[in-house]
């Protein structure tokens, strides 16, 4: 099933094209891995699933976005952003308890009960695998758990708002390998039950867990395949080139 | 050749700061000589809430309890006024005006800013006075309130920029964070912009304060001054009041040098020294905390 769907993609930013003519499927319950180097719009990209981008100034775009079917420009841009979840890369807990970092977001969108709160918090804290780390200190500050964990404790936030899909931006440039490999193994749970969309820089990273690989270079969508093609047989030399670590 | 002409400029750096140094120093020194000479004559105690100001009666009576509540009224008048809008103006200037109207904002708010007091208090005079004492029909509008109102004026400047650096140094992150949760622009603002930038506002608020309470020629002209106890607020605010710095500005000239009534000026000046140190060092307080924690 597509869940999300990109037709012929403009974007500029004043006079810079960041996207150009991007077309892409993206299936339900997979995880697609978007690689490539530095100023290649695969954060652009991203940031357009979730409609982030339009808040820069001289932002414009041309094409369609399309989450199951409807045009993303037509949803309002908050209740897109409940559905489209986004982990950062850099995690960011708000200067709140564990619990509250993560009722946060729900309670915004009005959810008071006590007793579903809590249950909101354990059913998302384990399935971002924090919930046995913290569970006997979900009342203390999220500054003091470690960076492994507070990235853990900004996805659980983001399932806590039962998303269909999640965006991860570079979600591990900042953890050490362990905690990388933790939030990996959540990846590969989660996407039972969401579709993942992950940006990284660690093209291993992408081997590892996408189900698919799109490769962008300067704006341009190279290729997108099954992940072990791209990493075996790549249709376009620069994608081989970009995989074997020639230029990055 | 060249090591001397650094060993020079060096020299002379040191020294302009040590000047500066040696100046408040010298200032201080001053104030403290002259202030203190007072209490020779009276208590402390019967200085600070005596409520009878005749300076020039005999025997003098030096009590200043009228004039700092003269000064708090205003300066509350004032912050009550200038702190909703400043932070509401700041606010719109930061997350809200688009580019140009920012611009426009901007330079207005500076505008305000160079207005000399002088002539804040004439406009008062001409336009709110009369106001003032039309709408509450009063025997004159040389009132608290009228001074309050000028003087948010004057406070407001101070707020906006500083809220307004606040507001700009929280890390976009956050904000992207919470509209990412599917928050709107308003609950993004009250719920994460706010609370993050609370500690540069609150400085912003005290700045505001302190430029208020250290104000002379606007209320000087505008408040009335009669050095009588204000009533109890809200009605304290319709009624003429003197503040600590009109008093010293307005009396200083005809004391006589080395009588009680100058030396009493003197303490009134270590009076208003005290308390904007202690609104300046609040304000770095939650300025150096928002720094460590960012």
């Amino acid at each position: 099933m597509v869940k999300f769907s990109i037709n012929n993609l403009d974007i500029w930013f004043g006079s810079i094209q960041a996207l150009k003519n991007v077309s892409i499927q993206i299936s339900a319950n997979e995880i697609l891995s978007v690689i490539g180097p530095a100023n290649s719009g695969k954060t652009t990209f991203l940031r357009m699933l979730n409609r982030l981008n339009e808040l820069q100034p001289n932002f414009r775009m041309q094409g369609g976005i399309y989450l199951s079917g409807k045009d993303i420009m037509k949803i309002e841009a908050e209740s897109l952003r409940r559905n489209v979840g986004t982990v950062f890369a850099l995690p960011l807990p708000l200067p709140l308890s564990v619990f509250d970092n993560i009722t946060y977001g729900v309670r915004i969108h009005g959810v008071r009960n006590r007793v579903e709160l809590a249950e909101i918090v354990e059913r998302s804290l384990k399935q971002a695998y924090l919930w046995e780390e913290v569970k006997d200190r979900l009342n203390t500050s999220a500054f003091k758990l470690s960076g492994g964990q507070q990235q853990r404790l900004c996805i659980a936030r983001t399932l806590a708002l039962s998303p269909e899909v999640i965006l991860f931006d570079e979600p591990c440039s900042g953890l050490d390998p362990i905690s990388t490999t933790r939030i990996e193994e959540a990846m590969l749970k989660l996407k039972e039950k969401y579709t993942i969309i992950l940006v990284t820089n660690n093209v291993k990273q992408a081997a590892r867990v996408g189900d698919k690989t799109a490769f962008f270079l300067s704006g341009e969508l190279i290729e997108m395949d099954r992940t072990e093609k791209i990493f075996t047989t790549p249709s376009d030399k620069r994608t081989d080139g970009y995989i074997q670590g020639k230029f990055g | 050749m060249r090591k001397f002409k650094e060993f020079i400029i060096e020299k002379l750096i040191l020294s302009c700061g040590l000047a500066s140094i040696f100046f408040v120093g010298v200032i201080f020194f001053f104030l403290l000589k002259e202030g203190l000479a007072l209490f020779q004559f009276i208590k402390p105690i019967s200085f600070l809430l005596g409520r009878n100001w005749y300076p020039i009666s005999e025997p003098a009576q030096l009590g200043i309890f009228p004039l700092i509540l003269g000064s708090l009224l205003v300066t509350l008048g004032a912050a009550v006024i200038s702190i909703p809008i400043g932070v509401a103006c700041a606010l719109y200037i930061s997350e809200i005006a688009p580019g140009k109207l920012k611009e426009v904002l901007k330079a207005g708010i500076e505008l305000l800013a160079a207005i000399p007091s002088v002539v804040l208090g004439f406009i008062g005079m001409i336009t709110l006075v009369p106001w003032v004492k039309n709408i509450f029909h009063l025997p004159t509008g040389l009132t608290a309130l009228t001074g309050s109102i000028m003087l948010a004026f004057m406070a407001m400047p101070t707020i906006v920029s500083i809220a307004e650096d606040a507001l700009y140094s929280v890390p976009k992150s956050y904000k992207e964070g919470a509209l990412a949760m599917g928050a709107t622009h308003w609950q993004t603002i009250w719920r994460v912009m706010l609370p993050a930038a609370s500690s540069g506002i609150l400085a912003a608020v005290m700045l505001g304060i302190g430029r208020v309470i250290g104000e002379t020629m606007a209320v000087m002209m505008i408040t009335g001054n009669s050095a009588v106890m204000p009533k109890m607020i809200p009605f304290g605010f319709v009624q003429s009041v003197r503040t600590l710095t009109a008093t010293i500005a307005a009396e200083m000239g005809e004391a006589v040098v080395g009588s009680e009534h100058y030396f009493a000026l003197f303490a009134i000046g270590i009076v208003l020294f005290i308390i904007s140190f202690a609104i300046n060092v609040t304000a770095d307080l939650f300025l150096h905390r928002e720094k460590t924690r960012l």
